[in-house]
């Protein structure tokens, strides 16, 4: 089963490349995309306190940024 | 006009303090007054019912400098106090249980989850960025990482490299990261696999509890047979490749994929495993042993997309490891923006994972796992939910305010364990309910 979703992931990352050189914008088009709130760690601060929560209470890590140690929670 | 008077001189002083800090010149920092400071200022309070508080304020300035080159530092201190679950299976009658330090005792209730009171922490951590172009349609980054607790060390570095392509609309980066833990747990290393000792070096006060073993002499050689040392370390390896998309003018796509090499002590020295009998009734209680290796891999999608007014930010990660653990996490922000630059943001995560394959809540005596087992419900099955509101507003030309309150709730599962005798009646799988609310100030 969880190869399948890794096989499924993998394709899809794929596809998606692909595709992209006929993907984007020109750069007088990034108004919306320039927004603070528009870039993908829109919070930093929120980002780093979730993860030290999830990081302690659950077995997963990382993902997003480095899932790392620093910690003695689990 | 006194306030703002006042706020101005604050972000002065910061950005002052912040300079020498850094060791700059006079001169350097007149140079640098084009481009300000930027800080954020954050307060987390987490609150489980019943069990573990922690108290989280982060401290985070960062600074772009004329030629893109950006310094980002981070200070982090954190108190942690309260109850957390030791491992052991609730039972029809009370229970005794040694302290981590081997110095006193604790007692849990007939039909309680065991749970130990003693923890007590406080955290420090400093995290150093620095992230500049390197070439043409090039970005590298490095950074260090130092965190300690009383019981803890730990030190890591980080890099990063960024390639941007067609017009910047797309993104490759290649990140490494290594950590060097180091644990020193009060009362040191148990012995995987060694029974807890019920007593105490000091004869307790309460005399006439007849679950204390005699406490004679010989206590604190007794107890230092069932530990291995006072000292263990262990390392963390990530590597991270990330591609980033921007798909039109309303959306950007990122997917990461990560894998990362946890090698060292990787037990958790407090958690213990309860062996019961036929009828579910507690024979020993043993210290938990996991494998020493840990191999984590995790795919990751984030996508947002700007509506007309509103933004929806949606990720999703599976992750597996070679403990047999996977999990998948999906994650949501929707941010509404009021009026004059107020906003609110409603969040929702959901969380899964399986069940490590040494995890059981407990052993029956008559099966004893032969290398690893471990009862922390944190490697058991478990779904948890998170639902939160965040309300920002602006204040003070263009500061941000903002709060946040989100409730946090874990419903570890039964993996298809069979209950004997006594077990059937009690709570082997507490639900874990949470409140979370921060503040953060931006400015």
């Amino acid at each position: 089963m969880s190869q399948k979703i890794k096989l499924v992931c993998t394709f899809s990352m794929l596809v998606s490349i692909a595709g992209c050189s006929s993907l984007g914008v020109e750069p007088w088009e990034r108004d919306l995309l320039a927004k603070k709130e528009m870039s993908l760690s829109s919070s930093p601060v929120d980002s780093a306190l979730d993860d030290h929560i999830y990081f302690s209470k659950e077995a997963s890590s990382g993902g997003k940024s480095f899932g790392g140690g620093g910690c003695g929670c689990n | 006009m006194t306030d703002k008077k006042e706020k101005i001189n604050i972000k002065a002083a910061l950005t002052l303090a912040t300079t020498a800090l850094l060791g700059c010149t006079a001169s350097q920092v007149q140079a640098q007054e084009a481009d300000e400071w930027a800080f954020d200022a954050a307060l987390l309070y987490y609150s489980e019912v019943d069990r573990v508080s922690a108290a989280e304020t982060i401290f985070n300035a960062n600074k772009t400098f004329a030629n893109d080159e950006v310094l980002n530092l981070k200070l982090t201190i954190d108190t942690l106090t309260g109850a957390s679950a030791n491992g052991a299976v609730a039972q029809p009658s009370i229970q005794t249980f040694t302290r981590p330090s081997g110095n006193g005792q604790y007692q849990t209730p007939a039909g309680d989850t065991p749970l130990d009171d003693t923890f007590r922490d406080t955290r420090v951590q400093f995290n150093a960025q620095w992230t500049q172009p390197i070439a043409s349609n090039y970005t590298g980054s490095i950074g260090a990482h130092f965190s300690k607790e009383f019981d803890y060390l730990s030190l890591g570095v980080n890099s990063n490299l960024a390639f941007d392509f067609n017009k910047k609309n797309s993104t490759f980066s290649l990140g490494f990261s290594y950590f060097q833990d180091t644990l020193t747990p009060k009362g040191g290393i148990p012995n995987p696999f060694t029974s807890m000792l019920v007593g105490d070096s000091a004869r307790s006060e309460d005399d006439d509890d007849d679950d204390f073993i005699n406490i004679d002499d010989g206590w604190d050689d007794s107890f230092a047979l069932t530990r291995l040392g006072k000292d263990d370390t262990k390392t963390t390896a990530d590597i991270l490749l990330g591609f980033t998309q921007v798909i039109n003018r309303q959306m950007i796509m990122q997917f990461n994929y990560s894998y990362s090499v946890v090698d060292g002590y990787l037990n958790d020295p407090f958690k213990i495993v309860s062996i019961v009998d036929a009828g579910g009734i507690t024979q020993d209680n043993i210290y938990e042993s996991r494998p020493d290796t840990r191999i984590k891999q995790s795919a990751y999608m984030q996508s947002m997309y700007h509506f007309d007014s509103t933004i929806l930010d949606v990720s999703y990660r599976y992750m597996w490891d070679d403990w047999n653990i996977n999990s998948h996490t999906i994650d949501s922000r929707f941010r509404i923006p009021l009026s004059e630059g107020s906003y609110i943001q409603p969040h929702f995560r959901y969380y899964q994972q399986s069940a490590a394959d040494f995890y059981q809540p407990f052993i029956m005596d008559n099966d004893m796992p032969s290398e690893f087992v471990s009862a922390d419900y944190r490697i058991g099955e478990m779904t948890a939910l998170t639902i939160g509101l965040k309300y920002g507003m602006l204040i003070n030309d263009g500061n941000e305010l903002s709060f946040r309150l989100e409730y946090y709730r874990q419903t570890p599962t039964d993996a298809g364990f069979t209950e004997p005798g006594v077990l059937q009646d009690v709570e082997l799988y507490p639900t874990i309910d949470a409140i979370i609310g921060q503040v953060t100030y931006s400015f």
